[in-house]
């Protein structure tokens, strides 16, 4: 016996909660038990989580952006979180998905960066290699059954070129000139195709940043598991920088004289 | 070594009845041999500089290093057996990535020169091995600043303001000890190291040899690297002239 | 597939459904937790205490499993140990919290336990990390944690400012948990609080009985009357004629 009415007594169909609990209380089960019917159990699920991140190419380079928020389930739970994170030079990640698997992949990009360092055969990785590396551990991590529960973007400029490219939790890669992880991917990538695309090798470090910025606002008014401040990073020739928190400004004046929901006025 | 022959230098695992391990003390003959090299802890960093004899006229310029980085902010010159010397490194870097790894912080120089001095000692209490022969310089900078130590075949090791290990060690150290370390600049040190390297080689005695320098400091932004070009052929210029008028 | 629930206990077993909080000042921080120790909704303990000591300036406060807790704070306090034998110095928080995270990362699949660690150091001072379910690693100004903790994100978000001193530090630990046990079922009991400095740990206690007060619902309605003195036993209602 305990605090939850389910409990008190049988109700009549089990798929219906009577007593509008939430959650469905489950009553003990006292039968026979299979110890090993569960298995080794690893796919797990993402706990703490951080939303979309966007990135774009532009004339010099790659700009990306993500929010500042490590969501608990619905709870903003820390609300001061980089999702960026510059590996050497050349090169800037940006994640989604669960953060202690992302702290794990800093440090073990980390990791790999020392050991190129230690080295000094006066090679550097870059974001293709990088990109390609995370893209293996992903991989291989997905075929364990115990993924790392991100999907991240890979973005920089080395010899000349720019790159920038995704990867996710099951290995999954691909590369555009625009990409967006996440609820960015239904709700900002469009904006950022039209704005973007065919202009890559037109568009101004400005540019680019306006159009980052419309978008992360786009992304704040429809996404619930967002934040209005953001960290934006610009990775250039001359190499990579990731800005201080961005508050956003928004709008929402024009909703104060929204009435009811259809023909009421007062 | 009064005991030459007597069967009690063969293995790591034996005494010798005054109680010394001959094949450490071997080992010591192996740095002794090598050429001299030395590392200057000033006030914003250290600094490492090597004496690489070069046994053949075909090898590439710069070919076989001596000085290594072991991490960001930490590198190790040997002296002895080149590879070695390769090898510590190699131990070394596991060793602080182990460290990184476990405690999410980079290892102080202390803490891997202890893991070092337990590597290299547990090379002493086998008969299936020998120790290594090898004297090795670590040089970095963390936490507590700038620090230099050297761990020696025996497994032992100590703390330096300045240190010497090879063939010219002796006059190398009476060098060291008439600079003002906690005055000098990583960037002085750097053309005082290069100065000691050319004034303890051998010239009469031994081939040629390659300056090999590297520092870590406030310079560098605290990262261990090679010390630049222009500047290494700088203090090789001047220590090269220093050397004539000393003469 | 099932779906697996993380923060499902094992079957019996005893659960921290606890508030914990942490909170740095100046000069150290103050640590605080309830004394609620449950089994389903069974008091299996009504005065546990969930400040455990790691090293001398490091303190954890644990929620979740108590097993797991205990046994990962157990392998903490163990390394913690050897670190300060083989380095001749206190370790720093960071250093605890770390190893707390890599514990906790590592088994995340078996282990059900929300860690707060804080305390100080000469390094940085005070600080405070959290280490919630999955194993992440983050440093707080202030942290909250546990089932009650849920109830009590406004009123912290409100109420912290930077600069406090001690005495306003301890107080806001203090009202913070017992608005979260008035809330939280799986929270109550007494109040334990530890205020870590340079200088030293030092204890501190509010009993059950004595818990800073807030709303409790009957000043405004007035006190709710028993139905039988109000009306007393009335005659069956008669269909007028």
């Amino acid at each position: 016996m305990d605090h939850f009415p389910t409990s008190w007594g049988r109700p009549r169909n089990d798929a219906i909660d009577a007593y509008g609990t939430y959650p469905i209380a489950q009553r003990p089960y006292n039968g026979p038990k299979d110890a090993f019917s569960e298995g080794v159990q690893h796919t797990q699920q993402p706990i703490v989580t951080g939303t979309s991140v966007l990135a774009i190419k532009f004339k010099d380079g790659v700009m990306m952006a993500a929010d500042n928020l490590a969501s608990y389930g619905s709870l903003a739970r820390f609300k001061d979180v980089q999702r960026l994170y510059p590996v050497g030079t050349h090169t800037v990640i940006g994640a989604g998905g669960d953060m202690s698997d992302f702290q794990y992949i800093q440090s073990m990009l980390d990791e790999l960066m020392i050991d190129e360092f230690c080295a000094q055969d006066g090679h550097t990785l870059g974001p293709a290699e990088i990109h390609e590396y995370l893209a293996q551990v992903m991989y291989a991590r997905r075929s364990k059954m115990n993924p790392l529960w991100n999907a991240l973007l890979v973005g920089g400029v080395k010899d000349g070129k720019s790159f920038l490219a995704f990867v996710d939790l099951l290995g999954t890669t691909y590369t555009a000139s625009t990409l967006a992880t996440g609820y960015g991917a239904h709700i900002a990538q469009p904006l950022l195709r039209s704005a973007v695309e065919t202009h890559e090798h037109e568009l101004t470090e400005a540019q680019a940043r306006q159009i980052i910025d419309d978008s992360m606002k786009v992304l704040f008014y429809r996404d619930a598991r967002s934040i209005n401040k953001y960290q934006v990073a610009t990775i250039t020739a001359a190499g990579s920088s990731i800005s201080d928190s961005i508050t956003l400004e928004t709008t929402w004046d024009f909703a104060e004289g929204i009435r009811g929901y259809g023909a009421q006025t007062e | 070594m009064t005991s030459i022959g007597t069967g009690y230098d063969l293995s790591a695992s034996t005494y010798s009845p005054d109680g010394r391990i001959f094949q450490v003390e071997y080992a010591n003959k192996a740095v002794e041999n090598s050429g001299t090299a030395i590392g200057i802890k000033c006030k914003d960093g250290v600094v490492l500089a090597v004496e690489k004899l070069i046994h053949s006229k075909l090898l590439v310029p710069g070919a076989n290093r001596r000085i290594q980085t072991v991490d960001r902010h930490i590198g190790l010159a040997t002296a002895g057996l080149l590879a070695d010397g390769r090898h510590i490194s190699n131990r070394a870097r596991e060793e602080a990535s182990n460290h990184r790894d476990f405690y999410h912080a980079p290892p102080t120089l202390k803490a891997l020169a202890d893991r070092l001095g337990l590597y290299v000692q547990a090379y002493t209490l086998y008969s299936s091995v020998r120790p290594f022969g090898i004297s090795t310089i670590l040089a970095g900078v963390d936490k507590s600043g700038p620090s230099l130590y050297v761990v020696e075949p025996s497994g032992v090791f100590y703390g330096y303001n300045g240190a010497a290990v090879g063939k010219g060690r002796q006059l190398a150290k009476t060098e060291l000890e008439k600079l003002k370390l906690a005055e000098l600049s990583t960037r002085e040190a750097v053309f005082e190291a290069a100065r000691i390297i050319y004034l303890v080689h051998d010239d009469a005695k031994e081939k040629d040899f390659e300056l090999e320098m590297s520092w870590i400091g406030d310079e560098t932004k605290g990262l261990h690297v090679p010390v630049p070009k222009d500047l290494l052929d700088e203090a090789d210029a001047k220590a090269k002239a220093a050397l004539e008028t000393f003469e | 597939m099932e779906h697996i629930d993380f923060q499902k206990l094992k079957t019996g077993e005893v659960n921290l459904g606890t508030s914990i909080m942490a909170v740095q000042f100046d000069k150290g921080v103050v640590i605080g937790a309830d004394s609620r120790t449950t089994t389903g909704s069974y008091i299996a303990n009504r005065v546990t205490d969930k400040l455990t000591h790691v090293h001398d300036r490091v303190y954890c406060c644990r929620s979740g499993s108590a097993a797991d807790t205990q046994a990962v704070a157990d392998i903490v306090h163990f390394y913690l140990q050897m670190y300060a034998q083989q380095t001749g110095a206190p370790p720093p928080v960071h250093t605890a919290a770390a190893l707390f995270q890599k514990l906790c990362y590592e088994n995340k699949d078996g282990l059900s336990a929300g860690i707060i660690v804080a305390g100080w150091d000469k390094e940085v001072g005070p600080s405070v990390y959290n280490i919630p379910l999955g194993g992440g690693l983050f440093r707080q100004p202030w942290s909250i944690g546990g089932s009650g903790s849920t109830y009590v994100y406004g009123y912290c978000d409100a109420t912290y400012k930077e600069g406090w001193n001690e005495a306003q530090t301890v107080e806001f630990v203090q009202n913070t948990l017992s608005l979260a046990m008035a809330r939280d079922g799986s929270s109550g009991g007494v109040i334990r609080m530890c205020v870590i400095t340079e200088e030293g740990v030092e204890r501190k206690f509010v009993p059950g009985n004595k818990l800073p007060k807030f709303w409790e619902g009957a000043e405004v309605l007035g006190k709710p009357v028993s139905l039988a003195t109000a009306s007393g036993p009335a005659p069956m209602a008669v269909e007028p004629l």
